[in-house]
Order: C-alpha cells, then structure tokens, then sequence
C-alpha cells in the first residue's frame, strides 16, 4: 500500500468537512434563515417599489384641468366632491382634487390623515435643478447595495472562519490529530480543511448571489440585475479567494489552542479584521479615496471592488489587478499559515505563542 | 529491522533526546519503558515522522525510512482520540483510506476490525454514544484497519477494558509471529515483562539499557543466587566473601561471585540435602530501578 498524493488526500479531508458539516442541523438551519432574509428582502424592495407608483387622485369639475396638467399623477374623474370624499375614504385614491374659491389656485386637496407630500409636489411649481457632478446610482439603492456585499461578506466569513476555526481545535482537543497526522501530510491537512470549508462559503454565496438574481426576476425588477449583475458576479469571484485566505488565517489562530473555549482568544483578532470593510463600505460607500483604497487591501478588496464596479468608477482593468494581488496574499498567507499550523498541533495544553509557531 | 541511529532533538531548553539508538528486530516484541517524561513519546514520533529529529536517523533495514514505510506502521499514540461526532465504521474507514486505501478495501478491513474487537454492532453509532472501553476499542481498529507490517504503540494499554488488553496482546503477538517489528511503551512493568522478547530502557532523553530480556536480566543479577534447603541456613551470611543475605521462605538469597557461590553449594550439601539452587533473575521493577538511578 503507497501513501497517498497530497491533493488526493486533501480533496479526501475536504470531503469530510463537507459531509459532517451538512449533517450538522444548526449549519442548515442557519443557512436556511440567511436565505430566506435574503429572500425577503428583495419581495420587500420590490413591493417597496411597486407601490412607488404615480399616486391615484380623484379630480371633480373645474379642478379637473388642474389635475391633467400636473404629469405624475394617475386621474379619476368624478362628479361629484362628496363621491370623490368617498374614495379618499376608502384608500381608492391617495388624494381629491376639488374645485375651490377659497383659494386663488381656483382648487383644493383633500386626503384621509396627512398631507399628500407625492400629490402636492406634482401640483407644485419648482425650478429646474443643474447638477454639477450628476451620482451615477440612485442614493438609496448605493446604500443597500453597499449593506448587501458588506453584510454577506461579514456573516459569511464569521460563520466560515468559526466553522474551520472549530474543526481544527476539535482535532486538537480529542487528539486525533497525532493520528491525522501520521497518515497524511499537514499541508494536505490544512488544503483539505481549507477548501472543504471555502467550497461550503462559496456555495451559500453562490446561493445568496442566484436567490438574488431569481429574485428580482421574479418580482419585475429586472432594471436592478442589469445595474447590479456585473457587481454581483465579481463579488462572488473575489470573495471565493477572499475567503481561501480568511481560511487560512483561521485555521493557523485556531491551532495555536487545544480547547473550543480558547477559540475567541484567537480568533477575535481576525474577526475584527473582517469587520473592518463591513463597516467602511457603510459609510463610506460615497467616498471614492476610502472606497479606491479598499478595493486593493486583500482582506476588503472582496467588498470594495465589487462596490466600485457597481457605481462606475472603476476602470476595466481594476478588478483583474486587484484579484492579483488578493491571490499573491493569499498564496502567502497559506504558506505562513501552513507553518504555524504544522508547528502548533502536536503542542496540547496552553496557548502556543505565535513566536514559537513561527520558529523553525 | 526499524533502527534509531544517534537521534538527539531538543524543544527550546529541554534536551528530550540526546544521541538515541536502539533496533526494533522482525518478529521481536520490543519493550519500550521509561519513567513520564523520559523520551518515549518522542522517540516514537520521530519514528512516525510526525517529529523531525535535530541529528541522527531512522532506518528500516539498513535504508533511510520514507513515507510508504511510516504508512505501513500500525501508530497508536498516547494522546489519542477520534471525531465523536463521526460514526465509528465510518470512521475507521475514513482513517484506513487516509492511509492509502481504497473505500472498498478500507470498509472490509473495518468490519473486520470491528467484529473481532466485539463492537460490530455499535457500527453506525457515533463515537460519542459509546462507552470509554468500546471507545477504546474503535481506538485501536483505528490504528490497525490499514494492516500494517509494523507497529509502534504508545501505551497501548491505558485506558483499555480487560478484554481490551487481550485483544491487544494476541494483536502484538500476531503481528510478532507474522514477522513484524513491533514496539511497544508501557508503565505496567508486569506486562512488558511477561510480553517482551527486548527491552530498551531509557531516562532524561538517554538510553540506559537495551538488549534481550534474558541477557538484562543475566547482565543485571550476575551475582544473585537463591538456595533453598529445609536445614538450617543461617551459616551463609558468615561465609567469605558473601554479601545481601535475605532470608526467603525455605532459602536464602544472597550476592556472590561465581566461584564463592560453588562454595557455598558444596557446603550446604555436606551439611544437608539441598532442594533448589540457581541464579535469581531479577525482576524488571528492580533492573529498572537500577538502570535508572
């Protein structure tokens, strides 16, 4: 019997990481409750944006000139002020336009318990407006997007880098590590439970990025993929070798303990670390400096470019050579973090200083 | 033939081993004893290559060990331990396969595993439901299940049910009479006695002894003799050149050179009729004790 190749033994590691992890009901639950958030919030953004509809005004008489001059609103002629009461009564129409002489506008505005801001602006005079330097995105939708890459960044990297985090403590804390170990090189140890781990990420991104797409092509907004599609299909790129790299760093902080209630210590560091560009895109989602600057560091660059890529700013050649340098981080960061990991297993008890695992 | 040649290693102040060789012959149980501490757990992990050692080397029959030869070893190390999630067939099978099996090959070998270690029908339980001794059990299908040629076992016997430990000892003996190096670490002295064909003896990272157990025992009570005669006896302790008489139920034992010994015989012969006399052996507690002073 001839020992295993390295790469066959890693895909065999990776495999297991994969199989335990889908037997595990909490990883199901969990991705089950992220994707139906997701879900949600889109049916949510779409009625949201169905209802923005021109608003529905019932007009009587006189005022009916009125009512038809005005562009952004959506006419029903009636006969009568108390028939057109009736309808604002009933919610059938948002406001009554009615003749008046109250007033030298020759009409009135009748509506149920608040001014109609939507009707009253469509009725109003206001002057042209000129913008200097025009957003190329609409604001709020800037601002969601921003929340979308940067939440899923965040809740996925957490929930994966834990996930690699306690598998390797796991084979420490029951020690059959030493027994891995004799079988199979470290490296194919760390590769596999690296890329079991970045397979289960990438896929419940892929998810997330397809419930999207289905999504918003399910509801009718489907102006929103063509704005945010090119973005959405980069985010999935960087964050697959985003997250390879997280991994690493994961699993060489989780090997420097021997038992799960020593993981925090180790891992809150890298935790913040993914925080970082979670909390930058959201307010700073309208800084070109802030966001230029994120779409090159490798750990933001997942969140950054993508962001970049969806308002515009980003020149053709930006994403592929930043994807460059977030693989040569990663490639340096796995052999860095191969060495801490190889250097730390076999030492049980304390937590082994950093200094040590990198020595030799 | 597995040969430790010159190996000394070091972790940070601590000289765990310092210039190490012993052989662990074909066919031949090799004891492995040692106060905690000692060298024993490094020593093995060097063997497994687990460790790397500062100088010296490992060879199997005269050539640098590699990996298909560390794969063909049966390990079972001192802290062990396996996924208590995991089901215990599929388990085992994952290890046989990690080794280089086919899943085909490694389930067979498992079930068989399983079934002479009793615990078959615990097959798809996790590993977590079972008892600490059936636990034990799965432990050792885990370092055999790719049948190794060799075996190198850390305290293979703590921890284990009685039923374990036979399994154990006709698994050492197995392996032994197919022609395997094995080699064995253990603090119940009684049992390596009773099990070993060799001995190596080692305390602060060196060796203090090694060789066969006949000969240590030779080596180390050359001049321990025991005479058992119903006369009385008691003239022995003021004979010339006698040392350490103790009186032991029907007989003494005392310390002496050969010649003197003789002596003592022909006298006890003239004076009465003399039931047993021979070389007292010590025993491994006492050449332990010695060596490691």
């Amino acid at each position: 019997m001839t020992a295993r190749s390295v790469p066959s033994a890693a895909w065999l590691v990776a495999r297991r990481e994969v199989t335990m992890r889908l037997r595990s009901k909490a990883f199901l639950v969990s991705t089950g409750i992220l994707l139906l958030a997701v879900l949600a919030g889109i049916v949510i953004g779409g009625i949201v944006s169905a209802t923005a509809s021109d608003p529905t005004v019932a007009a009587v008489g006189t005022a009916q000139a009125a009512a038809d001059r005005a562009t952004g609103l959506e006419v029903r002629h009636v006969d009568s002020v108390a028939e057109a009461r009736v309808l604002v009564k009933k919610g059938t129409v948002d406001a009554a336009i009615v003749p008046s002489t109250k007033t030298p506008l020759g009409y009135e505005v009748i509506a149920d318990s608040s001014p109609p801001e939507s009707v009253i602006a469509q009725l109003s005079v206001t002057p042209p407006v000129t913008l200097l330097d025009p957003p190329s995105q609409n604001g709020l939708l800037t601002y969601l997007v921003a929340l979308g890459f940067g939440l899923v960044f965040f809740v996925s990297s957490i929930t994966f880098g834990s996930t690699i985090a306690q598998s390797v403590i796991e084979e420490k804390q029951t020690r059959v590590v030493e027994i891995l170990m004799t079988a199979i090189p470290v490296r194919a140890l760390l590769a596999g439970k690296v890329l079991g781990n970045s397979i289960l990420a990438f896929a419940q991104i892929a998810a997330i990025a397809l419930l999207t797409v289905g999504g918003l092509l399910a509801t009718g907004q489907t102006s929103v993929i063509g704005l945010i599609g090119p973005a959405l299909i980069w985010f999935v790129v960087f964050f697959a070798f985003g997250f390879i790299l997280l991994a690493a760093l994961f699993s060489a902080a989780a090997s420097l303990v021997s038992r799960q209630e020593d993981a925090a210590a180790v891992t809150t560091p890298l935790t913040m670390l993914v925080m970082v560009p979670y909390l930058l895109v959201i307010l700073f989602n309208d800084n070109a400096l802030v966001l230029g600057i994120m779409s090159y560091v490798p750990f933001s660059a997942p969140v950054g470019m993508p962001m970049r890529i969806f308002l515009g700013t980003a020149e053709w050649w930006e994403p592929i050579l930043s994807l460059v340098i977030l693989l040569i981080s990663t490639l340096l960061v796995i052999i860095l973090g191969a060495r801490i990991y190889s250097n730390s297993l076999l030492r049980m008890g304390g937590r082994v200083k950093l200094k040590d695992a990198l020595a030799r | 033939m597995l040969q430790v040649d010159h190996v000394s290693r070091r972790f940070g102040e601590r000289q765990a081993l310092d210039d190490v060789s012993f052989g662990v012959g074909s066919g031949r149980i090799t004891g492995f004893v040692g106060a905690n501490g000692a060298g024993k757990t490094t020593a093995m992990r060097i063997i497994l290559g687990v460790l790397t050692p500062d100088s010296g080397s490992v060879t199997v029959d005269g050539r640098p060990i590699d990996a298909d030869d560390r794969h063909s070893i049966g390990y079972m190390p001192e802290e062990r331990g396996l996924y208590p999630k995991m089901k215990v067939a599929e388990q085992v099978a994952y290890l046989g396969m990690l080794h280089g099996m086919s899943k085909k090959a490694a389930e067979d070998s498992t079930a068989r595993l399983l079934d002479r270690l009793a615990i078959a029908e615990r097959s798809n339980d996790a590993v977590e439901t079972l008892s600490l001794g059936n636990q034990q059990r799965a432990q050792i299908a885990a370092a055999l299940v790719h049948e190794p040629t060799a075996l190198v076992l850390d305290e293979p016997f703590s921890g284990l049910d009685p039923i374990g430990v036979e399994t154990v000892l006709s698994v050492l003996r197995d392996a032994a009479a197919g022609g395997a190096p094995v080699l064995f670490s253990s603090h119940q002295l009684d049992v390596v006695e009773r099990l070993c064909d060799d001995l190596v003896i080692i305390a602060d990272g060196q060796v203090r002894a090694a060789g066969s157990r006949d000969d240590l025992r030779a080596e180390h009570g050359g001049d321990s003799w025991r005479l058992s005669a119903p006369g009385d006896l008691s003239w022995v302790a003021s004979a010339a050149g006698v040392t350490g008489v103790e009186a032991e139920g029907d007989g003494v034992l005392f310390h002496a050179d050969y010649p003197t010994a003789q002596e003592v015989v022909r006298r006890a012969v003239e004076a009465g009729p003399v039931t047993s006399f021979g070389p007292q052996h010590p025993s491994l507690a006492q050449i332990f004790a010695e060596v490691v002073k």
